[in-house]
C-alpha cells in the first residue's frame, strides 16, 4: 500500500474527530526551528463540509483493539487497515507545514494492542519530529484512556493540547455503546492533565526555562443524538467539564450514522446538524457572555426551541429585565441583548464615553438592530414596531424563520428534531436499557 | 478644518508624497478638491498642483501626528495607507485634520462618518491580512518556496513578518500580483529579507516532488470532508473564493 492509500485511510478514519483548533498558545519562532504559533490559531483551509482545517489531522493507525458500536474503526467492522511510520508522519507534517498548508499536527490513534503501546507508537513519532526534525509548529495529541500515565505525561511534554474524547454524555451510554471504556477511564486522563498544567503553571513562574507540559490546555468531544440525553443534562455536563477540568473547549458531534447496529439510530436517521449548532450557540453563552447552563435551559424547556437562538430564547422569556437603556446599562447587562454581540458590546462601552449613542451610532458600531430594537432604549427612546407585552409576538418577529416558511418546513423541522429524538429513544432502549435519569457523567 | 478649494493635488503615490499632501493643505489652510496620482488621467477641469515629495517634510509631518495627536492615530494612518479605500487620501487627510482637533480621543469616535470608514476600511484590510497567512501557499521551486498572492489591500507589508518569524530555515518569495510588489527571504549567516517592485514574476514549472506533495495535500483535503456535512455556502463564508484561485487544493 502505497503512502497515497494510507494517507486516505487514515485521514478518512481520523475526519470524526471535531477538533481542528491551533489555538491557546503563542509561540514566537525560533532561528533554526520550522515553525511558530499563534494565540488565536490559524485556519489553512476549509474543507467542503465548510469546517476549518488547521492541522493534519490523521491516526497513527487504524487497527483497533476495541470494539466501540459508534466507531468506523471497531475492531468487527470491516475495513482496509494501515499504519504510519514515524519517518512518514514526520516527514507528511514537515512539508505541509513549510508550503503553509497546515497550522500542525494533530494525532490521534485507534488502540493498536493495547492503550500502553499505542501510547509508545505516538511518542516516537513526536519525539522524532520535535527533536530530530525541530518541528516548532503546533501539535494536538489525544490521550488514549488507560495508557500509563507515565506515558501520557510524555506525550503532554511534547504536545501543545491534548484532549481525551467523553465520547458521550453519560456513564449509561458509555455502558451501551463503548463497552470497553467507563467514565473512571476517561476522567483519569482527563485529571492527570489538568494537574499536570496546574503544576507546571507554578514551575513556570519559579523556573522559566521550565519544560511545558500541554500549555494550549487540553479539550474534549462528545457525540450528540446516538443516545437519548436532553440538551440540558449536555450543557451542564459542559458546564461541570468547564468548571471541574478548566477545559478549553467541549466540542460537539453530531452523531453520523456509518455503522449499522440495533443499539444505533437507524442509518437513515439525519444528523442532528441544528441541535449540534444550537449546543455551540449555548457553548458560547457559557463561555463568552457569564450565562449559566441553568438559565439557558431548566426543568420545564430541556431542549433548546429550533425556531430561536438560545440567547434570544432567554431574552424573550425575560421581558421582565427589558428594555435597557444602551447608554448606561452595564456591560455585563449589553451582552445580553440580542444582536448586541462581544465586540459590539465592548464597541458600545468605549463609543458611549465619547458622545451619547443613538440608534444610527448603534448600526455602524455593528449592532444588529433587526433583533436589538426590542429590548433597547437609546437616550430613552424606543423602536420596537411592536407592543412588548407578549412574548409570544416578540419570538415571532425575532425568530429565524418567516411564519410562512416555518409552517412549510414543520414537518422536516420535527423529524429532525423533537419527536425524532423520542422515536430514537424508544428504538435504541427497546425496554430493556434503564432510561437516563439524571445521572450525568459528572459528579456534580 | 481648512475650507474646500477647487485644487486638485497630484502626487507620486509613496507614503511620504501623501503626508506631504497633508503639509501642503495645513499650510495653504485649504482642503484639495482630490488627490490623485501623478500619471492619473486628468478627469476634470479643475486646476492641477504637483506636491513634491520631499523625505524630511514627511518625517516631520509624522512626528507632528505622534506628537499633537498620539502614536496609534500615527499607526493608524499608515496602515490606512495601505488599504483600498475610496478617496483613500483624502479621507486620511480629514482624519488626521479631525485629529489635530479632537487629539487622541479622535479614535473614540467610532460613529463619525470618516472615522467610521477609516474603521471599515482598515478592518477590511486586517482580515484581508489574516486571510493571506491563512490561504497562502508556497510551493517548493528548487531551492525556495514561493507564494502568490491576489489581495486587493497591499497586504504583503503586513504579513511578511509572520513568514520571516514561522519559516527562518527557508528561502522564500511572496509576489503581490495585484500591486507588483514582492519580498525575498534568504536564509544564511546574514538571514535578511527584502522588498522588491515587479511587474511581471515567472516561476519554473514545479518539480516531481513538489508536485508529489501537491497531490498529497489534495487528496487529504478530499478525504477530510464529512459527507453527510456537504456545505457550500459555510465553506464559501469561511473562506471567499476570491483566494482560491492561488490554493494548492484547487488547482487540478
Amino acid at each position: 500500500m502505497d503512502i497515497f492509500e494510507r494517507l486516505e485511510i487514515l485521514t478518512d478514519a481520523a475526519k470524526y474527530d471535531v477538533a481542528c483548533t491551533s489555538s491557546g498558545v503563542d509561540r514566537p519562532g525560533v532561528k533554526g526551528k520550522l515553525g511558530s504559533a499563534a494565540k488565536a490559531g490559524i485556519c489553512h483551509s476549509f474543507a467542503a463540509d465548510g469546517r476549518c482545517i488547521s492541522l493534519l489531522k490523521v491516526l497513527m493507525s487504524n487497527d483497533c483493539a476495541f470494539d466501540c458500536t459508534y466507531c468506523v474503526n471497531r475492531r468487527t467492522n470491516e475495513c482496509s487497515r494501515a499504519s504510519f511510520t514515524p519517518q512518514e508522519l514526520c516527514e507528511l507534517t514537515m512539508e505541509f507545514y513549510r508550503r503553509n498548508y497546515i497550522e500542525g499536527l494533530f494525532l490521534s490513534s485507534a488502540v493498536v494492542r493495547n492503550p500502553d503501546y499505542t501510547c509508545e507508537l505516538m511518542l516516537r513519532a513526536l519525539k522524532m519530529l520535535r527533536e530530530d526534525r525541530g518541528f516548532w509548529g503546533y501539535v494536538h495529541v489525544k490521550a488514549i484512556p488507560g495508557a500509563n500515565p507515565r506515558l501520557t505525561e510524555q506525550l503532554g511534554m511534547y504536545a501543545d493540547r491534548m484532549s481525551v474524547n467523553i465520547e458521550l454524555p453519560s456513564q449509561q451510554s458509555l455502558k451501551l455503546l463503548a463497552p470497553q471504556k467507563s467514565k473512571e477511564k476517561i476522567l483519569a486522563p482527563m485529571t492527570q492533565i489538568r494537574d499536570g498544567i496546574r503544576q507546571n503553571s507554578k514551575e513556570i513562574v519559579k523556573y522559566k526555562a521550565a519544560p511545558r507540559f500541554v500549555p494550549a490546555g487540553q479539550s474534549t468531544q462528545m457525540i450528540i443524538g446516538a443516545t437519548p440525553e436532553s440538551d440540558r443534562q449536555i450543557l451542564a455536563l459542559t458546564e461541570g467539564l468547564y468548571k471541574i477540568y478548566s477545559l478549553k473547549r467541549v466540542f460537539f458531534s453530531a452523531y453520523m450514522p456509518v455503522v449499522e447496529d440495533r443499539a444505533l439510530p437507524a442509518l437513515t436517521t439525519p444528523p442532528p446538524l441544528l441541535r449540534e449548532h444550537r449546543l455551540y450557540q449555548a457553548d458560547w453563552l457559557l463561555r463568552f457572555y457569564g450565562f449559566t447552563a441553568g438559565e439557558i435551559l431548566d426543568e420545564k424547556n430541556p431542549d433548546f426551541n429550533p425556531f430561536l437562538d438560545p440567547k434570544c430564547n432567554w431574552a424573550v422569556n425575560h421581558l421582565e429585565q427589558f428594555p435597557v437603556e444602551v447608554n448606561t446599562a452595564p456591560y455585563e447587562m449589553l451582552l445580553r441583548v440580542p444582536g448586541i454581540g462581544v465586540k459590539s458590546a465592548k464597541r458600545i462601552r468605549s463609543a458611549r464615553r465619547q458622545c451619547r449613542l443613538d440608534f444610527d451610532g448603534l448600526k455602524k458600531l455593528g449592532v444588529v438592530l433587526k433583533r436589538a430594537r426590542f429590548f433597547i432604549l437609546c437616550g430613552g427612546k424606543s423602536i420596537s414596531p411592536l407592543p412588548m407585552d407578549n412574548p409570544v409576538v416578540i419570538a415571532g418577529a425575532i425568530s429565524e424563520r418567516s411564519p410562512a416558511q416555518r409552517d412549510l418546513d414543520t414537518p422536516e423541522q420535527l423529524s429532525l428534531f423533537g419527536p425524532q429524538k423520542e422515536a430514537s429513544v424508544k428504538s435504541l432502549t427497546k425496554g430493556e436499557v434503564p432510561g437516563i435519569k439524571g445521572d450525568g457523567f459528572l459528579p456534580l | 478644518m481648512p475650507d474646500g478649494t477647487d485644487i486638485v493635488y497630484r502626487y507620486d503615490g509613496s507614503y511620504q508624497g501623501f503626508l506631504c499632501c497633508v503639509a501642503e493643505s495645513c499650510n495653504e489652510k485649504k482642503m484639495p478638491q482630490a488627490i490623485q496620482l501623478l500619471d492619473e488621467p486628468q478627469g476634470s477641469l479643475f486646476p492641477l498642483r504637483a506636491i513634491e515629495t520631499r523625505p524630511g517634510l514627511a518625517a516631520q509631518v509624522e512626528r507632528s501626528i505622534t506628537e499633537r495627536v498620539s502614536p496609534e492615530v500615527k499607526d493608524m494612518v499608515r496602515r490606512g495607507f495601505l488599504t483600498c479605500m475610496e478617496e483613500k487620501e483624502l479621507n486620511l487627510l480629514r482624519f488626521i485634520l479631525l485629529g489635530y482637533r479632537y487629539g487622541a480621543q479622535v479614535i473614540g469616535l467610532s460613529t463619525n462618518d470618516v472615522v467610521h470608514r477609516l474603521d471599515k476600511a482598515l478592518l477590511y484590510l486586517k482580515n484581508e491580512a489574516h486571510y493571506s497567512l491563512e490561504f497562502l501557499r508556497f510551493a517548493e521551486c528548487g531551492g525556495f518556496l514561493a507564494a502568490m498572492l491576489t489581495p486587493n489591500n497591499w497586504v504583503l507589508p503586513l504579513i511578511v513578518g509572520h513568514f520571516c518569524e514561522r519559516l527562518n530555515t527557508e528561502n522564500f518569495l511572496i509576489y503581490d500580483k495585484n500591486h507588483g510588489m514582492g519580498f525575498v527571504h534568504r536564509t544564511g549567516a546574514r538571514e535578511r529579507g527584502e522588498f522588491f517592485y515587479a511587474e511581471a514574476l515567472e516561476l519554473p514549472e514545479p518539480t516531481e516532488e513538489e508536485e508529489r506533495y501537491q497531490e498529497l495535500w489534495r487528496r487529504f483535503y478530499d478525504t477530510i470532508a464529512v459527507e453527510g456535512r456537504i456545505n457550500p455556502k459555510l465553506r464559501r463564508g469561511n473562506m471567499p473564493m476570491r483566494y482560491w484561485e492561488n490554493m494548492t487544493e484547487f488547482q487540478r
